[in-house]
């Protein structure tokens, strides 16, 4: 089975999904995440999921409840990069991903994680929720 | 109506998911589907093939490019010899699941295709078939 | 019904007689379409189904032509009738390719075979085959035209749908004319694409030009929304009359969670508060 590297920058975790997850990879990733999380007191994290062109309900729901668990262990995740055709993809299957949010690219999601952290003024002005 | 090629696929382990989703990306592309179709397809397969894997214990995929005039498709058949869908109805609405999904498998696929058929009874295994036309919304 | 047949025998010994009687024949039907063609490509065209068609004779038989002996000469006929639709061939000057055969063929059948009963038989099975070739060619023919007009209608569906750039980050989709739902999907496409080809936070969806929203377009119209704020950029829509207004309550479409502006103007000004900038009087 494959492993997901995960990078630390600083206080942030940073994901980038290159390979066509199967449903083991992708539970891997997730727990990888969490004992990250709690070994580095990290308070982001962000996936990058730009390479992936198949998001189906079980990789979604995967970033929905990662998303939730980061939240409890006190760290914000942001979604960088999906596709159009993923995304329209996913509102016709009725996957509205709740409580994940989401920014075009890697940068976007930087900004929106540091002014999560550090307060506002720093991001793009761009408003979640 | 023609069927210009037709591979079946034994889907047995939930790892073998993502082999299923290359081999009906295979078939999109072949026939020019635009992205949007291709992810479409892809994605209803993908939710299919694990349904087959969790619930029916595993199956086979028959892969069929159809060629109808100037309509160009592609079917996918699942069949599994499980314990079948004792409430097919119940079983498409969102939401409803008897395992540890998210329940949208089903709905979400038919929503993806233009063509859904769902064959099931207790006992008797389950036959989905599922088309998607090039170019239709 | 394969086996050794006299038509297959004239073909195969006579190619080169027919060949030239055929393409002779051809330029006189074809006579002022001539220019149509590339100089060549009319001798090349025959004498390559001339040299398919023999050995499907004697190998596939006259009583059909879908079977896999066929197959060569019906890959051929369906590229030359393909490429006459794009040169602009009529479908009937197209069919004369195969139909002008025919005569030349029976020429050639009457000074090869002497026996009448065996000459009529033979003849009966050239014009069978030569008949089932022919519609062959106009079916493809007409597929080859349906297949240019949904690239055609393609092409102007994309044409009619700009998306442009009002500022860095604030992209505008002003949409125009009665939105049918395949127009709506390929509109919203490339509004998501460029969305991230700009890396643009913020799309306005301007339906002033719209003069009829139903319930599909409306359910697009929200999907389309959903779906950008998937990808991490928002959408708002602007420019909806009291009508629209009225229609999207009436047909009960829920739109509560998606922001609207009654105008262009309106949408950009929150737009630009949006990416933060704001604009301001000079002196």
């Amino acid at each position: 089975m494959q492993r997901i590297p995960i990078l630390k920058m600083g206080p942030y975790l940073l994901v980038s999904i290159q390979v066509d997850m199967d449903d083991r990879t992708a539970m891997a990733l997730q727990d990888d995440l969490m004992e990250q999380i709690v070994r580095h007191r990290a308070r982001g994290v962000l996936i990058d999921i730009s390479a992936l062109d198949v998001v189906d309900s079980f990789i979604g729901r995967m970033l929905a409840d990662t998303a939730a668990m980061a939240r409890v262990l006190d760290a914000d995740t942001v979604v960088v990069g999906m596709q159009p055709s993923v995304a329209i993809t996913l509102v016709e299957l009725g996957l509205a991903l709740t409580g994940v949010r989401s920014a075009l690219n890697i940068e976007r999601g930087m900004d929106l994680l540091r002014s999560r952290i550090e307060g506002p003024g720093i991001a793009d002005g761009h408003h979640e929720e | 109506m023609d069927i210009t090629r037709s591979e079946v696929v034994a889907v047995r382990a939930a790892a073998e998911v993502v082999n299923v989703r290359h081999i009906v990306r295979r078939a999109a592309v072949d026939l020019a589907f635009s992205l949007v179709e291709q992810t479409k397809i892809v994605t209803a397969a993908s939710e299919l093939a694990r349904n087959m894997v969790d619930y029916g214990g595993g199956g086979d995929l028959t892969v069929e490019l159809l060629s109808d005039g100037i309509r160009k498709g592609v079917r996918l058949i699942f069949e599994d010899q499980g314990p079948g869908i004792p409430d097919i109805q119940q079983a498409l609405r969102d939401g409803f699941t008897t395992g540890k999904g998210l329940g949208l498998g089903l709905g979400g696929a038919k929503r993806l295709s233009n063509e859904f058929q769902i064959d099931s009874a207790p006992g008797r295994g389950t036959r989905i078939t599922i088309v998607r036309w090039k170019g239709s919304a | 019904m394969a086996g050794k047949s006299a038509l297959s025998d004239v073909v195969q010994k006579n190619g080169r007689e027919i060949l030239s009687a055929w393409v002779q024949r051809q330029q006189t039907d074809l006579a002022l379409r001539n220019n149509l063609l590339q100089p060549g490509e009319l001798q090349q065209q025959a004498s390559d189904f001339l040299t398919a068609f023999g050995p499907a004779i004697e190998r596939g038989g006259t009583d059909s032509t879908t079977g896999e002996a066929w197959s060569p000469v019906r890959d051929l006929l369906s590229t030359i009738s393909r490429s006459r639709a794009r040169q602009g061939f009529t479908p009937a000057e197209t069919a004369t390719f195969v139909f002008s055969l025919k005569r030349i063929l029976f020429d050639a059948l009457q000074r090869e075979v002497k026996d009448s009963t065996q000459l009529a038989d033979e003849m009966w099975k050239a014009s069978v085959v030569l008949d089932d070739l022919g519609l062959y060619t106009t079916e493809t023919y007409q597929k080859g035209r349906e297949e240019i007009i949904n690239r055609q209608q393609q092409e102007l569906m994309e044409l009619s749908t700009p998306v442009v750039q009002l500022w860095a980050g604030v992209l505008a989709l002003p949409l125009i004319g009665t939105l049918d739902s395949a127009r709506t999907q390929v509109v919203m496409e490339s509004l998501l694409q460029s969305i991230v080809d700009t890396g643009s936070s913020i799309a306005i969806i301007d339906i002033t030009g719209v003069p009829v929203v139903d319930t599909l377009v409306a359910q697009h119209l929200l999907k389309t929304v959903a779906a950008a704020r998937l990808m991490g950029a928002d959408c708002i829509i602007s420019g909806i009359r009291p009508q629209i207004a009225q229609t999207i309550v009436h047909l009960g479409v829920e739109i509560s969670d998606v922001m609207t502006k009654a105008t262009l103007a309106d949408a950009f000004a929150v737009a630009l508060t949006r990416v933060g900038l704001a604009i301001v009087r000079k002196g």
